[in-house]
């Protein structure tokens, strides 16, 4: 018998029992991405708020230029650069309480920054000195992560046993567009919806995954809307509106922290430099499609609001330049001495205990290093 | 006149002419993986394929590894040949359910019905400087699962012959390009680059008495390096390049290590549990009455791949390798 053969033989009978859990309609993202800078939203905005945002990204800004600047020193290994998305980077970091929890994707640098790690120390990895250069437990940010997808479902675990614990800690998970395609993501989600687990997923869709385009990524009308199937809202939200995208994660770090469970953000926004330094995106992007998008630059955006609104004149722009000018100073001076490594650390942290067969080889390789010294001193 | 053009090329230029002369000639052959379209990789390896057959013989895929190689399953179920790029060694990984589950066994689960002629091509190995999780070793997990073969070039010429042996094989091929050879020269005659070898062969790279020194892909130029500077200690070393960790080659191994009584193995991955510990068992298995000295591995620390700036302290350089030499002496001294 066939299929529809079968389909003829088929009797109505009454509708099954089961019912939609969720109205989709509250989940739904909105279909233009939220905005607050230029619109009348912004008057509600807290000043204070504002003005920091903008010194953190006129920072980020300056942190990125400098990073850049050193791997054509060769002090850093590579850097992938988040010119142009610092408004994502820096509210990510900033609508987070101390207690609570980040964790970046291998481009977030500047949101680690901006969390209090050391600038030196949240550039280890791609200085290749070692793999993560700060304590996780310090600032509450989880090491950088270069597989992609793979620290979401960390993050929701981390939010479930908090709860399990009774803390009301929310943790903050960044993934780019391109991740948002792994198997990851998606039970990511799914376990954070199921588990109404206090987390916040971000995900900063800068258009491309190296070289590959949103409309080759994903068919969904947008990446929020990815969130409803699962039964968590998403949220849309222009990413290079810094106060936007404070305002929608600090709405959904605020609904987790609740017990109100997990949202999807996803922040539009553009990545204006190549994949890393080592990328040629001439190959697969024309110039004017960058071009179109320095117009919406963040910091433009927010230093006219600030500046038409009489919230920062011209010393206050100056001073923050300034200091982002001693951040970059500083990262310059502190980059540019050779790092000391003990090549035995090699062998210290793998085990608690090293096994035996470490002993050895910790051994031999100690054996060499005296050789080579004694070749050396000869 | 007909002098044949033996030009210079690199592996990665090989391989994109493996590819290329692969899809050419079989209209079932398909690329696809992260960015081997418009940008042709980001080793360049796919350079050009979509361009001259279409971006539905070569594709860039969603970021998803399981779903790239499980896509290609269904594709060769369905009488295609894919041939899928893994962008990195470790980001692989995601894909090792359906490599483990579905692409080693398929033939087996179905009694020879479903057979899967899938080409995973895989970046692996160190020395690069590359930052986490971009220079692994991973061919011990690959050798491990039955059902896959896994070729590993160390040549140019190799790298052509590889890849094509893979492509038409009717099973799947596990092929490891060390990325650190892929910028590597070799005279290579590119008129005439359909001398397959077939999957399965070692090849001597250097003849030598004194002991062997077996290896493959990334750790094949440091062994023969390795080679000339023993000469200096008065050490005649033969380099057998494995080319095929699964099917293995034990009688080019055997009879080179029979000449010579004395091996050494040497790769990049870890020592425990990794590709050595197997070689040199079957060698002893093997050739035990004419070992004059137990086989010797020279490897990668058992840690996890250290950052760039202490990577030259984890791999197996010359040495290491001509201590290990030295070592086989060992029956003289005891
Ligand atoms: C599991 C995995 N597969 C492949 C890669 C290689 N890779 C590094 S970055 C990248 C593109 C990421 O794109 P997206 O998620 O959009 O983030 P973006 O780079 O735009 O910040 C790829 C494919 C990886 N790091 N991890």
């Amino acid at each position: 018998m066939t299929v529809m053969e079968q389909r003829g033989a088929y009797r109505p009978s009454p509708p099954p029992a089961w019912q939609p859990r969720t109205d989709p309609a509250p989940l739904l993202p909105d279909t233009a991405p939220y905005r607050v800078l230029g619109t009348e939203a912004a008057g509600k905005a807290d000043p204070d708020l504002l003005r920091r945002l903008h010194a953190h990204l006129v920072r980020g800004r300056r942190y990125n230029a400098q990073a850049t600047a050193l791997t054509k020193q060769g002090r850093l290994a590579v850097y992938p650069s988040s010119t142009g998305q610092e408004a994502c980077e820096v509210a990510a970091a900033l609508v987070l309480e101390d207690r609570d929890w980040l964790f970046p994707s291998y481009r977030d640098t500047l949101a680690v920054v901006a969390r209090g790690v050391d600038p030196v120390e949240a550039l280890t990895l791609l200085r290749g000195d070692w793999h993560t250069g700060y304590d996780p437990y310090a600032h509450r940010v989880a090491p950088l992560s270069t597989p992609l997808a793979t620290q979401l479902p960390h993050a929701v675990g981390l939010a479930h046993a908090a709860r399990l614990k009774g803390d009301d800690v929310v943790a903050l998970a960044m993934v780019g567009d391109g991740g948002t395609s792994e198997g990851d993501f998606h039970e990511a989600l799914n376990f954070a919806a199921v588990w109404q687990s206090p987390v916040v997923f971000l995900v900063q869709n800068n258009g491309f995954a190296i070289s590959v385009p949103l409309d080759q990524q994903t068919a969904a009308p947008s990446l929020a809307h990815k969130a409803v199937g699962y039964g968590m809202p998403g949220r849309l939200v222009d990413g290079n509106d810094a106060a936007a995208v404070h305002e929608v994660l600090a709405d959904a770090v605020r609904r987790a922290r609740e017990g109100g469970g997990p949202t999807l953000v996803e922040a539009v926004t553009y990545r204006m430099e190549a994949h890393t330094n080592a990328d040629d995106d001439k190959r697969y992007r024309a110039d004017s499609e960058v071009e179109t998008w320095r117009a919406h630059d963040p910091i433009a955006l927010l230093e006219r609001e600030l500046t038409e609104r009489g919230l920062i004149d011209e010393d206050g722009i100056r001073h923050a330049r300034e200091e982002a000018e001693e951040l970059a100073a500083d990262l310059r001076a502190r980059m540019n001495q050779d790092a000391v490594l003990d090549p035995m650390d090699l062998f210290a942290h793998v085990y608690a205990e090293p096994t035996p067969q470490l002993r050895e080889q910790q051994a031999m390789l100690q054996a060499e290093l005296a050789a080579e010294q004694d070749g050396g001193d000869r | 006149m007909t002098t044949v053009a033996v030009k210079p090329a690199t592996m990665a230029q090989a391989l994109t002419r493996a590819l290329r002369d692969a899809m050419a000639a079989d209209p079932t052959v398909h690329v696809l993986g992260e960015d081997v379209g418009r940008l042709g990789g980001v080793f360049r390896v796919t350079d050009g394929l979509a361009k001259e057959f279409g971006e539905d013989r070569c594709t860039d895929t969603p970021l998803a590894e399981a779903g790239i190689l499980g896509t290609a399953v269904g594709m060769a179920m369905y009488g295609l040949r894919p041939v899928v790029e893994m962008q990195f060694d470790a980001f692989a990984y995601p894909a090792f359910e359906q490599l483990i589950s579905h692409v080693s066994r398929m033939r087996n689960r179905t009694r020879g019905a479903m057979p899967l002629p899938i080409t995973i091509r895989i970046p692996y190995g160190g020395g690069i400087g590359g930052v986490e999780h971009h220079s692994d070793s991973s061919e011990a997990y690959y050798m491990a699962t039955p059902g896959l073969h896994v070729v590993t070039p160390a040549t140019v010429a190799d790298a052509y012959g590889l890849l094509r042996a893979a492509i038409a094989s009717d099973d799947p091929v596990v092929l490891l390009e060390p990325k650190r050879l892929y910028w590597s020269k070799d005279t290579w005659n590119p008129d005439d680059p359909q001398s397959v070898e077939p999957i399965g062969r070692a090849v001597v790279r250097r003849s030598g008495r004194s002991a062997t020194l077996i290896t493959y892909g990334p750790s094949v130029p440091v062994c023969l390096e390795a080679a000339e500077a023993a000469r200096a200690e008065g050490w005649d070393l033969e380099v057998v390049d494995l080319r095929s960790l699964v099917p293995f080659d034990d009688e080019t191994v055997c009879a080179s290590v029979r000449r010579t009584g004395r091996a050494v193995v040497v790769h990049e991955s870890g020592g425990f549990g990794g590709p050595g510990g197997e070689i040199a068992s079957r060698v002893t298995e093997r050739c035990f009455h004419h070992l004059e000295a137990p086989v010797l591995r020279v490897a990668g620390f058992d840690i996890p791949y250290p950052p760039p700036m202490l990577e030259r302290h984890h791999l197996p350089g010359v040495d290491r390798i001509l201590d290990a030499v030295a070592r086989l002496q060992w029956e003289a001294e005891s």
